[in-house]
């Protein structure tokens, strides 16, 4: 089902058949073009598959938004051993909420990009990686599997093309990290959500150590409008350099929140007024982050004649990342939403490296003493400096995904901080529930997401 | 050799072989990139982030300890954004952590202490609350203190991938991740403290040791441990005559980094309170303690007496004892007492081996070869359990160079794990075993052949047999229980092919005048203990053992910890004991052989009783045991060299038997190491 | 241990969704489908899951510290779920988790008395533009204000 209802400035690819009656069955869908591109692909060389991936500017929808035909390129076709397929369907970058609908949706979509890797990688089976929260999504996408293989579209000899793939959904169990692809692997072999040390990376020594194609599953529901239509169709949609159409959530203080399918390089200004209809509350926007949590937040003024793109945001010096917008108005306490995030990286860092398991841990207690109202001038700095020296020292993004947010919150709201120091506990939270207050009676008490261990 | 790579580290060209890390690359140039987690010879970790260096070219600091050397690369380790990253890591493990160095047994040899003195920053700027976690009692030789670690994985990969034990994992997520033993609240391993050892910080305690004394405060003695035949170097910490711990301190042993709970823990038997601190002899039926000079004038005289009128006399020797009182005791029997009724408890047919490859050299595998050789055929023994340090390295071999490692058993061993072939037999089916591996073992370009005492007499000659057909390098190991077991076949501990009784008819001779125990136990488990009528029977022990209870006359006798002079291992790689403690009211059997001959008037003959010079006479008469002194000076292992010529046999295989001491046993040593049973217990309580 | 049949069924076919000698790969879902049916991850559990997949009972335990979704405490037969991560939190996310607090009774991962209901404060659920959001075991409620709770946590406690 849909939980917002579509906007005119949106232009379809992905998202084209949702609203229509069962859109998830496979009979809507072989009914509306479903499975044609699998049946093109099959016909074309694994080169020629690639290098319409490549002319499509596709580029990795998860967040980190690397080319995907080169990544396909990467894997060794002619290594002996299996290759794999592997969907990224561990959503839960905050702020994202993308990749459920169009499994909800449209789960043949996926189901079809994964096949189509297949045949590019000559890989016969794959796997969905689907967090445990969506238990729902996983019997969806079950039954959707199902159906495919009873119309021949999975198993072997797939539609007489000779073309042998088994595909199987496998459930996360909560755990953040598990969405960093190496990491995904390792929980996928049944072990701690551990990054690994790269290289070798997935397309080389994967899944159960073969060679691996792993993708967002946002980038393989992308695959078969590109193959059905063509790679230049779909970059044409998009700007140089980025082809195509994105999912864009918007989040947070918006009039018209939900999940809108959006061109590259969609003005910021037009999305948030005339998509999302406004600040909630004709209110001023204080602050932006473009692509969930882990991105450097941008303040209203720096959304000017800003596009959704991933050289556009480069140059503000954030990130496109995995389309979670998070709206901030005038009356938000950017302390508090540092916190929030703070919190949220200390929770879910998996603890292995150093940097990443001490300094969010550490800036987590700093962040909340702070907002308490026990702050001192001097620990500003302190949160800006930690920050930093977790940036690009981790063993993966983990760690800048907590440091860039909490860096340029401290840059750009230095104020917001310093009144802090002046108005106790929080001189935002105006009709807010605080934690403060329960806080203050027990300046020790610890903070049961972070500091409980859940065995 | 392939080309080497050529690359500049802090402005020095250095070439290494391709594939070598930085962090190592680096290390053998000279230049010391700091890091916790990385440990040669472990599984890669890269998250201590200490070891972050800067490479031309590379956006970010990069960890040394995962890049491998590139042509051209340009490396420097000491910038000043190299320091501050350093220190910030240090800033960030140390947040948590308790400091609590002044009551902390790893102060003063504590990793994290000389980095923050290298690297750190001497105030903190951390002001929140601690996370902590009370310590555990995981063993009664683990202790964990969480709050402690910093969570470097070390522990964790020892057990795993060198023990193979894998009784040490990672529980929970970020901050409150924890390591954890296998059975939740304790640990069900092998006790082998290599957690312990290699913990860079005071996490992992020892139970032995903890807050006992400083580091600093003790000598360390490097000497090698006194149980097992492996010939572990062990290096004993001493305060005040007093032995406080043994660890490898500086790696310097055969085993390097190896030591297991014996050779670690082991060494408390030499303060048993029931230790024997002066000589006792049978006055009215009851052992009473008597001076030295007395207990010595006794035995004299009862030997010249024996002596003089040609009695019969038996020797038991020892298999921990020296190379030297072995020898000196084989002397004294031949040549003063005039008896070949000499011998020991045999635990290893070494002698139809070394007869076996009589003609050829250089057939006898060292403890290295078995982490060097592309192949390892085990045969007829439990390696993990019996052989600790040798069952680590072919683990090693197989870890580092993928080595084919075949096991022929009749239970399944921890070898399996990795074994390329394990095939399972009944008792006396071994040979047939190794028979159907024939293909397979031609396949291998060399191969160790370690064999038990399944394999002896006939069987050890079809081995070699079987080994010599293959046309292809092989070594031999022939399995032995104890510390010198394999010295005591050396130098002779053995009825020679003449004649002379063996131990069993030693022991039920009626008409023995005398029984001379040096070091030995026979009379364990035999009950009732043999009719012995009227012989003189003489023991030298460190305990009233069995067969101390049956003597007229009991020395007491200093431990190996307490004395000089050189043992010989499995591999026959002779090593020096070096004197740790002072051995209170005891003596060295050497040494009490030698008052014993000065007593008797054969001083001369005998020679001094200096374990150097008894040594050197050693390094003359004993065949393969010319070698180099330097090495042994060193501190270092001296492989005798390998037999080229026929050994005499007495041909009685059937008195071989290999006790089988475990992890945890290892005989009367065994019985009196508070340690050892309290392992056992708390693992029996289970 | 006995699971249901359908459990059962479920097992055997996560054993056989992975390449030949990679079982291990369904400890994950086997933990987490045993535990929705068991309550929580028990020693027992732990032991035979351990066993069906020839890994280590520590090799278990490794992960279920590791996956906030595994507990080994059981939880309420309706365990809450409340976000207040920072879409949920602009949207009166923290106001509901308070709110929830206050009028179950209980705090973070903490069960009433009855065993019917828990809370737990959770991280991003993936329902940032329906904000603030919640979960019902695996059921997702959208939209939800501190009048909502009160009628659905009324509900639940009809229902038993």
């Amino acid at each position: 089902m849909l939980y917002n209802e579509p906007n005119p400035l949106e232009t379809r690819i992905l998202t084209r058949r949702f609203g229509l009656e069962n859109s998830a069955s496979i009979d809507t869908y072989l009914a509306t073009q479903g499975y044609q591109a699998f049946e093109k692909a099959a016909g074309m060389k694994p080169e020629q598959i690639i290098e319409e991936m490549k002319i499509s500017n596709l580029r990795g929808r998860g967040g980190a938004g690397f080319p995907t035909g080169m990544k396909w390129s990467f894997v060794p076709r002619a290594s002996p051993k299996p290759k794999y397929i592997v969907v990224n369907a561990d959503e839960s970058e905050p702020g994202t909420c993308k990749d459920r609908l169009l499994m909800e949706n449209d789960p043949h979509q996926l189901i079809e990009g994964t096949l189509i890797a297949g045949l590019a990688v000559d890989a016969h089976a794959g796997y969905i990686y689907i967090r445990g929260e969506y238990r729902y999504l996983i019997e969806i996408v079950d039954k959707a599997i199902a159906e495919a293989y009873a119309h021949g579209y999975l198993g072997k000899n797939i539609r007489g093309t000779g073309f042998d793939f088994e595909l199987y959904t496998h459930t996360g169990a909560g755990a953040y990290e598990c969405g960093e692809e190496s990491a995904l692997l390792e929980s996928l072999e049944g072990k701690r959500g551990i990054p690994r040390i790269r290289p070798p990376f997935p397309a080389v020594a994967g899944a159960f150590q073969c060679p691996t194609v792993l993708n967002n599953v946002e980038t393989f529901c992308a695959v078969p409008p590109i193959i059905r239509d063509g790679g230049a169709a779909f970059a044409a949609l998009g700007i140089p350099k980025a082809g195509g159409t994105k999912l864009t959530c918007l989040t947070g203080h918006v009039n018209r929140p939900g999940v809108y399918e959006l061109k590259l390089g969609f003005p910021v200004k037009t999305m948030l007024e005339e998509v999302g209809g406004g600040i909630l509350g004709g209110k001023k926007l204080k602050a932006f982050i473009p692509g969930g949590s882990s991105c450097p937040v941008l303040t209203g003024a720096e959304c000017e004649g800003l596009t959704m793109d991933y050289d556009s945001m480069a140059k503000a010096k954030s990130m496109l990342g995995s389309g979670g917008v998070v709206v901030m108005h005038e009356d938000t306490c950017m302390v508090k939403a540092a916190l929030r995030i703070m919190r949220f990286y200390a929770h879910e860092s998996c603890g292995w490296c150093i940097p990443c398991r001490e300094g969010t841990n550490w800036l987590r207690k700093l962040l909340q003493r702070f907002h308490d109202g026990m702050g001192q001038r001097s620990d500003i700095a302190l949160i800006g400096d930690l920050a930093k020296n977790m940036l690009g020292r981790t063993f993966c993004p983990l760690g800048d995904a907590a440091a860039l947010p909490t860096i340029s919150i401290v840059e750009k709201f230095y104020h917001e901080f310093e009144d802090h120091l002046n108005g106790k506990p929080c001189p935002y939270e105006v009709g807010q529930t605080s934690r403060s207050a329960r806080v203050l009676q027990d300046p020790q008490a610890t903070d049961p997401l972070t500091e409980e261990s859940n065995a | 050799m392939p080309d080497l790579v050529t690359l500049t580290i802090d402005g020095r060209t250095i070439q290494a072989p391709p594939g070598t890390l930085l962090i190592d690359a680096a290390k053998r140039s000279g230049i010391e990139v700091p890091s916790f987690c990385y440990y040669e010879g472990l599984t890669l970790a890269a998250a201590c982030r200490m070891c972050l260096v800067e490479i031309e070219k590379m956006p970010k600091l990069m960890t040394a300890c995962t890049q491998p050397v590139a042509e051209g690369m340009v490396v420097r380790t000491e910038t000043p954004q190299v320091a501050a990253a350093r220190k910030s890591m240090l800033e960030f493990l140390l947040a948590n952590h308790p400091l609590d160095c002044p009551v902390c047994d790893k102060g003063g040899e504590c990793e994290l202490q000389d980095m923050t003195f290298r690297y750190g920053a001497g105030e903190s700027r951390f002001t929140e609350m601690k996370v902590h976690v009370d310590e555990k009692q995981w063993s009664p030789v683990v202790f964990f203190d969480n709050p402690r670690c910093i969570l470097c994985y070390r522990c964790v990969r020892i057990c795993n991938e060198g023990m193979g034990v894998g009784a040490l994992g990672v529980v929970n997520r970020g901050v409150v991740s924890e390591i954890a033993p296998n059975k939740g609240d304790h640990l069900e391993c092998d006790e082998c403290g290599m957690c312990i050892d290699i913990c860079p910080v005071g996490a992992l305690t020892s139970g032995i040791y903890r807050y006992h004394t400083r580091p600093w405060e003790m000598q360390h003695v490097g000497t090698i441990c006194t149980h097992c035949s492996n010939g572990c170097k062990t290096t004993l910490g001493v305060r005040n005559d007093e032995i406080i711990r043994g660890n490898n301190r500086d790696h310097s042993g055969v085993n390097g980094e190896f030591l297991c709970i014996k050779g670690r823990y082991a060494f408390d038997f030499y303060n048993h309170p029931e230790r024997l601190l002066a000589p006792l002899v049978r006055v009215n039926g009851t052992l009473e303690e008597v001076s030295w000079s007395k207990a010595i004038e006794t035995v004299a005289a009862k030997f010249n007496e024996v002596r003089g009128r040609n009695g019969k006399v038996g020797v038991i020797g020892s298999n921990h004892t020296t190379n030297e009182e072995n020898y000196y005791l084989q002397k004294f029997a031949r040549q003063v007492l005039g008896t070949e009724n000499i011998d020991h408890h045999r635990t290893g047919d070494v002698p139809n081996l070394l007869d076996a490859l009589s003609g050829k050299t250089g057939k006898l595998a060292t403890t290295a070869d078995l982490y060097e050789k592309k192949a390892v055929l085990v045969v007829g023994t439990d390696l993990a359990l019996e052989q600790p340090f040798l069952s680590f390295q072919v683990r090693a071999n197989y870890r580092h160079h993928q080595a084919h490692v075949y096991v022929v058993t009749a239970q399944p061993v921890r070898e399996d794990q990795y074994a390329a072939a394990s095939p399972r037999v009944a008792a006396g089916g071994e040979l047939d075993a190794v028979e159907s591996l024939r293909d397979r073992l031609q396949a291998e370009p060399e191969l160790v052949v370690v064999f038990g005492d399944a394999i002896k007499g006939e069987a050890v000659r079809r081995l070699v047999d079987f080994g010599e057909s293959l046309g292809i390098p092989v070594h031999y190991v022939c399995l032995v229980d104890y510390s010198n077991s394999r010295g005591a076949v050396d130098m002779g501990l053995l009825p020679d092919a003449a004649g002379g009784l063996a131990l069993p008819e030693i022991l039920a001779a009626q008409d023995l005048d005398v029984l001379w125990v040096v070091g030995a136990n026979p009379l364990r488990g035999r009950s009732p203990a043999p009719a012995w009528g009227g012989r003189f029977v003489v023991v030298h022990d460190l305990f009233l053992t069995e067969t101390a209870q049956a003597a007229d006359v009991v020395f007491p006798a200093a431990s190996a910890y307490e004395k000089g002079g050189t043992v010989t291992n499995v591999c026959g790689e002779v090593q020096r004991l070096r004197k740790a403690v002072g051995a209170m009211g005891a003596k060295p059997d050497l040494e009490i052989m030698g008052l014993l001959a000065r007593e008797m008037g054969v001083a001369a003959e005998m020679g001094p009783w200096i374990p150097d010079t008894v040594f050197t006479e050693i390094r003359k008469n004993v065949r393969g045991y010319d070698v180099p002194l330097p090495v042994l000076e060193m501190g270092g292992a001296a492989q005798t060299a390998a037999v080229n010529g026929r050994v005499a046999l007495d041909g009685r295989p059937e008195l071989i038997r290999s006790a089988h001491e475990n992890l945890f046993t290892s005989g009367t040593l065994g019985r009196y190491s508070k340690v050892l049973n309290s392992v056992v217990e708390n693992h029996g309580n289970r | 241990m006995t699971f249901s049949a359908e459990l059962e069924n479920r097992f055997a076919r996560l054993l056989t969704s992975y390449p030949p000698g990679r079982q291990r790969s369904a400890v994950i879902p086997m933990l987490l489908y045993a535990q929705d049916e068991i309550g929580s991850v028990t020693p027992e559990l732990i032991e035979e899951v351990a066993r069906r997949t020839g890994v280590t009972p520590l090799q278990v335990d490794e992960v279920i510290g590791y996956y906030s979704m595994l507990h080994k405490k059981p939880l309420g037969k309706y365990h809450v779920q409340i976000c207040t991560n920072i879409s949920c939190l602009l949207r009166g996310g923290m106001e509901l988790w308070e709110h929830a607090c206050e009028k179950v009774g209980v705090g973070h991962r903490e069960v009433t008395a009855d065993g019917q209901v828990s809370l737990e404060e959770v991280e991003c659920i993936g329902a940032c533009s329906w904000a603030p959001a919640i979960q019902v075991n695996y059921d997702f409620h959208h939209f939800v204000t501190p009048e909502k709770l009160d009628r659905l946590l009324d509900g639940l406690r009809k229902i038993h």
